[in-house]
């Protein structure tokens, strides 16, 4: 598989820099502040967990990177560039598949290369992705023919037919159950290790983090700002019972405000 | 879906099981029995006065009886179309027991006295001497509705989707679409004649307007409750406002638009009979006006019955257009 992907695919990832950022949301005439003077650095190809509790601002990051939205204020930047718009280099892949029920799988793989009028000279990378994420025997299938697993992983390959060079993903498994969860997790790292790209994931998983991120980092309740920073070394595939990582994890849990007896 | 697949092969199968048992299709002769009731009763019993066509509905209903006593054997053997009639049979009796009923009501007994009502030969008599002229009015509003409802649903769709999407077109438009929706057509009829040249142009307002209405504010309900998400994937994926507008808004709302498109059909049909009023020569609307002037109901009852069976065949039509359209949507309705 990462064989198939080297050879047709020359993807390079790009660094990712935020510069104290702040947004905040107009709601019934008050405002909601969500990022409290965010930074943080991402290396090209690196892959980054942000952890925290429930609705504390991960995901309007995410939007901010994707160029969904502009920060109120500080820098959101792609190799030293600022961020206005949304790019395809920049996929956000959410929680739900969010997949377009009208459109087959194919036709919503498509559907990055046909915006950009692609079709005829990247057409053929549709059948490769599809290959990719085991979904070749679906391609002629609506998403309310798919399970929850399976309309993931289109969504993921319609993210990857675009060859992003930044994969954001907004909890991507938080709604699949565990065993599919599981195998879907090693599917994103041998995704992320043969096409490079970086990738900055968003998840309240603790053992989602340890087991896919090089670095892991802690955000706190909303306006969310980032209180801890934790490397994982370990080389892959990690084992979830690996000592280091269980006390990784103790400490994360920590930083989240959770005590050890959990 | 799958529920949906259980549910039809369900019930399939539900039928052929109860088929072999009884090889008889014992509805089949229940109608059998009451269309020959009706028969009877219409040659056997005279009439109050003269309607004309009694016998030849006598022989029809006779036929229709035959029919079915010669299906109750091999109905089952017709496949499709043979569960098709088993599926309608009961409504095929109470056909038999209705006509029987009005036949006797009216022109037996003649408790629902002429003019007023007519028994179903009396109809029938209409369509055998005033059949021409009834196609002639068939064609003409068919002509008036197709220009009509067709230029409504593509104005009152165009015109949805720009107010659902734009904010300062909604901001304009809807308050003017929520003002002109409420009024009726009728009141419409002296600034049509002041605005368009000719009363064939006004009537074809008129009906566009009633089937457009509807269109218009489904469509812009649906545009507008397209769910962000689509579009925020749709523009990651690098799609400009037209592919947005064309290929994530449009198809997104399509099921909300032929419910306006349903709607639309429906209020064509009854602007009809108005919008004929302005100095059409034929159509069915000027039919049934001019028949009421003169008191001849039948012809107006026969009228109706022809309107009513060619709206509903246009509602089939659209069902079918709708499910080929929306197919995607299996298991989400």
């Amino acid at each position: 598989m990462a064989l198939a992907l080297a050879e047709t695919a020359a993807v390079d990832s790009i660094a990712l820099d935020v510069e104290g950022v702040s947004h905040l949301y107009e709601r019934d005439g008050g405002a909601l502040q969500v990022l409290d003077n965010v930074s943080l650095t991402i290396a090209p190809g690196e892959f980054v967990a942000l952890l925290g509790p429930s609705g504390c601002g991960k995901s309007t990051l995410l939007r901010l990177a994707a160029g969904l939205e502009t920060a109120a204020t500080g820098k959101v930047l792609e190799d030293g560039r600022p961020i206005t718009a949304p790019n395809p280099d920049r996929i956000l892949v959410f929680q739900d598949a969010t997949l377009f029920p009208w459109r087959t799988v194919r036709d919503n793989i498509a559907t990055g290369l046909e915006a950009r009028g692609l079709l005829g000279t990247k057409g053929y990378r549709i059948d490769e992705v599809l290959k990719l994420v085991k979904l070749e025997g679906f391609a002629d299938f609506y998403p309310h023919q798919l399970s929850g697993g399976m309309a993931q992983r289109a969504a993921l390959a319609r993210a990857l037919v675009n060859d992003p060079k930044l994969l954001l993903l907004d909890e991507p498994f938080g709604k699949l159950d565990s065993l599919t969860r599981l195998r879907m997790q090693n599917e994103l790292l041998d995704l992320w290790k043969s096409a490079g790209f970086t990738a900055l994931l968003v998840t309240h998983d603790v053992e989602e983090a340890l087991l896919l991120a090089d670095r892991v980092i802690v955000l706190s309740d909303r306006p969310a700002s980032i209180v801890a920073e934790i490397r994982v070394d370990q080389p892959h595939p990690r084992r979830r019972d690996d000592a280091g990582l269980v006390a990784l994890r103790s400490q994360l849990l920590e930083k989240l405000g959770i005590s050890h007896d959990v | 879906m799958s529920a949906a697949v259980e549910n039809t092969y369900g019930r399939a199968g539900e039928r052929s099981l109860a088929l072999p048992v009884a090889t008889i299709w014992r509805n089949g002769l229940f109608a059998a029995g009451t269309w020959f009731l009706t028969a009877a009763l219409s040659y056997g019993l005279p009439d109050v006065i003269s309607w004309g066509a009694t016998e030849l509905f006598a022989i029809i209903m006779l036929a229709g009886a035959g029919i079915f006593l010669a299906l109750s054997v091999t109905v089952h053997r017709l496949g499709g179309f043979g569960r098709t009639l088993v599926h309608y049979g009961p409504w095929f009796i109470v056909l038999g027991l209705w006509l029987a009923v009005w036949e006797v009501l009216t022109a037996k007994l003649g408790w629902l006295p002429k003019p007023f009502f007519s028994p179903p030969q009396g109809l029938l008599h209409v369509y055998l001497t005033d059949w021409d002229r009834l196609l002639i009015c068939i064609a003409y509003t068919g002509r008036l509705w197709g220009l009509g409802f067709f230029s409504g649903i593509l104005v009152g769709f165009a015109g949805g989707v720009a107010l659902g999407w734009s904010k300062r077109f909604a901001y304009w438009g809807m308050p003017l679409l929520k003002l002109i929706g409420p009024v009726p057509a009728s009141a419409w009829i002296p600034c049509t004649f002041f605005i368009f040249p000719s009363t064939f142009h006004a009537s074809i307002f008129l009906v566009a307007l009633a089937s457009g209405i509807p269109v218009a504010i489904l469509t812009a309900a649906g545009v507008s409750q397209v769910n962000r998400s689509f579009y925020d994937v749709a523009r990651t994926l690098g799609a400009d406002n037209r592919f947005l507008i064309f290929k994530v808004a449009i198809p997104a709302s399509l099921p909300n638009v032929f419910v306006g498109i349903f709607m639309g059909l429906y209020y064509s049909f009854a602007v009809l009979v108005v919008a004929e009023m302005l100095g059409a020569k034929f159509g069915l609307g000027w039919y049934l006006q001019f028949n009421t002037a003169y008191s001849a109901y039948a012809n107006v009852y026969a009228a109706l019955i022809i309107m009513a069976l060619i709206c509903a065949g246009l509602v089939r039509l659209l069902f079918v257009a709708r499910d080929r359209l929306l197919g995607w949507q299996k298991g989400i309705l």
